[in-house]
């Protein structure tokens, strides 16, 4: 096997050439370090980049093979990691001046699992800080720049995961998603990207943003890798109280099996309102395959899901500001130090913190503040009960719903970053599902006129992640979908 | 919801809560933010939820309890490792007491 033509390998066939022999561990992390050297100064993908740890990692996998044991699932495959998930002895930043130089202790329980597959754990991936935007514009160590086109976002807020798995910097990649942050990316970025169910996967490990929502999920090529990422990941931990004591399907397995009678719901008038007109038409494509390859088509009803933004945006700062308030400059990160503990306090987080963190951290202060409870925070749950039962009651009817993931193809640098409600408007699609705790995937489904990749939202009743596996490998199939940026 | 037009001495009360200094200009900057997201938001009053329960959790689970058992801590030095000062196996930190009072 030629060592230049690793990054042509989906996961799953270079961890089959690895156990075979066909090609070492250490060669095809040597393979991934290059290309970043190669394509990241433009890229920006990486915040830090592990060469040391990464070909030790692999040598081990090397070793076991030579020793005749049975390798992981993942085995001698370079994965790359959201910077907001805990790697031991690795810098974790979360893209933010208030962790600069951090390097935590422990490994989060995903990470753990990664290292369990044999997977090379190859570096830490660019985001928005503390995973608070859709542009990736929020890092406070410079964007990502979308591989397809360099003058555009790759989205956010795992826009280093979506641009690193889309130009071959890893084999597949981490991130995590509160309200849409692995989808629109993937979206974004021509890549398959899972948001697992609530409780699904542990969240030990991960930096909180807003714990009754964020979850860890895969980004990879296509939705066999992302299936088998899925499973790596998924599973019981005690150290999450919120982690869900319940069996793990074998969701790779769903791949390749027929989708003749499923029934995919279309909502309503979704894509009725703000919608760029290439986004309807390949929504409208992907339905019309979806129908020749024999799943059913039904309307179904969201009512409603034009409040979910509202309630997103009230929900997700408030859990922030109480999760966000240990950055304090006592235990880590930076420290300005003044005049007494709560200055110090105050002086460090306004020095650490950037625009978009503080306006979330003010956001959720407001509305959990005295005399504002009832009106913000206990209506937005309220209403997210309303978008719960309008999906269970959508399940009734069909297996899947289908969305589009969001209203554009990436949009360019700087066209959003003036006007916070036009930048939380990329998410009318994703966060409906967040708030009621569902399975989702992003799949791509096309290419815009100007060449630019757009993607399907796939929603599942809570732990049904199998028929979105399903659903979504048969359409990649169907259409077969290997587009890659130019010149990959 | 009765919709407050955010003035800067809620944005200056917000931010002591919050202990986050912002300077002048971020204050500022804050109130119209503030005021053009919430103004947003108050399409909410659009829906009727009197009768409606809220969701905190979206996926219903038990409270889980970890066995009570004494396992291993993170290993001292490595979690002082990370802090910006440390004196004594302790997190060194500013005066919390006034030493007069």
């Amino acid at each position: 096997m030629s060592v230049d033509a690793i990054h042509q390998l989906s996961l799953t066939q270079l961890a089959a050439a690895v156990s075979a022999g066909e090609v070492s561990a250490v060669e095809a992390t040597r393979a991934t370090l290059e290309r970043i050297a190669q394509r990241d100064p433009t890229t920006h993908a990486y915040l830090h980049v592990d060469r040391e740890g990464a070909l030790q990692q692999a040598s081990q996998v090397d070793a076991a093979r030579a020793r005749g044991e049975a390798l992981g699932a993942l085995a001698g495959v370079p994965i790359g990691i959201k910077d907001n998930l805990c790697t031991r002895g690795l810098p974790t930043t979360c893209a933010s001046k208030i962790l600069e130089g951090y390097v935590p202790p422990y490994d989060a329980h995903v990470i753990e699992r990664i290292r369990a597959e044999g997977g090379v754990v190859i570096g830490k991936l660019n985001m928005d800080e503390f995973a608070m935007g859709s542009s990736n514009e929020n890092s406070a160590f410079g964007p990502v720049r979308n591989p397809w086109d360099a003058t555009r976002t790759p989205g956010g807020s795992s826009g280093g995961a979506a641009a690193a798995t889309a130009e071959g910097l890893a084999a597949a990649t981490l991130g995590s998603d509160t309200g849409g942050s692995v989808r629109q990316p993937g979206s974004y970025c021509g890549v398959t990207a899972i948001k697992p169910t609530y409780g699904r996967v542990s969240r030990y490990g991960l930096i909180a943003f807003a714990s009754s929502l964020d979850q860890v999920g895969p980004l990879a090529r296509d939705m066999r890798d992302a299936a088998r990422m899925l499973g790596v990941i998924s599973g019981h931990d005690p150290r999450d109280a919120t982690s869900v004591d319940r069996p793990v399907d074998d969701y790779e397995s769903e791949c390749g099996k027929d989708v003749r009678g499923m029934r995919v719901g279309v909502v309503k008038g979704m894509t009725d309102r703000g919608c760029d007109a290439s986004v309807k038409d390949a929504f409208a494509a992907a339905l019309s395959r979806l129908s020749s390859l024999g799943c059913e088509l039904v309307d179904v009803d969201l009512p409603h899901r034009d409040h979910a933004l509202s309630a997103y945006y009230i929900i997700a700062p408030a859990e922030a500001s109480s999760n966000l308030a240990r950055f304090d400059g006592m235990r880590y990160g930076l420290r300005v130090s003044s005049d007494d503990l709560q200055s110090t306090y105050a002086r460090s987080r306004g020095a650490g913190f950037g625009p978009e963190v503080k306006r979330r951290i003010m956001l959720g202060t407001y509305v959990l503040s005295a005399g504002y409870y009832d009106a913000f925070y206990l209506k937005a749950q309220k209403v997210r009960t309303l978008i719960k039962r309008d999906f269970t009651q959508a399940f009734e009817r069909c297996d899947v719903v289908l969305t589009p993931t969001a209203p554009s193809p990436a949009f360019k640098l700087g066209e959003k970053t003036g006007d916070p409600l036009s930048m939380y408007m990329q998410d009318i699609f994703t966060l409906p599902p967040s708030l009621a705790g569902i399975a989702a995937a992003s799949v791509p489904c096309g290419l815009s006129p100007e060449g630019l990749p757009i993607g399907m939202q796939l929603c599942a009743p809570e732990f049904e992640e199998k028929r979105i596996v399903r659903l979504g490998h048969a359409f990649e199939t169907a259409i077969g979908w290997n587009s890659h940026p130019a010149g990959y | 919801m009765a919709q407050p037009k955010i003035t800067l001495d809620a944005v200056r009360h917000v931010s002591k809560l919050a202990a986050l200094a912002l300077a002048p200009d971020e204050q500022e900057r804050m109130c119209r933010e503030l005021d053009s997201i919430l103004g947003f938001m108050a399409e909410l009053d659009t829906l009727d939820v009197s009768k409606v329960e809220p969701t905190f959790h979206a996926v219903p689970m038990q409270a889980a309890l970890r066995a009570d058992v004494v396992v291993p801590s993170l290993p001292r030095a490595e979690l002082l490792a990370a802090a910006p000062a440390q004196e004594s196996g302790a997190f060194a930190v500013p005066k919390v007491l006034d030493g007069d009072k």
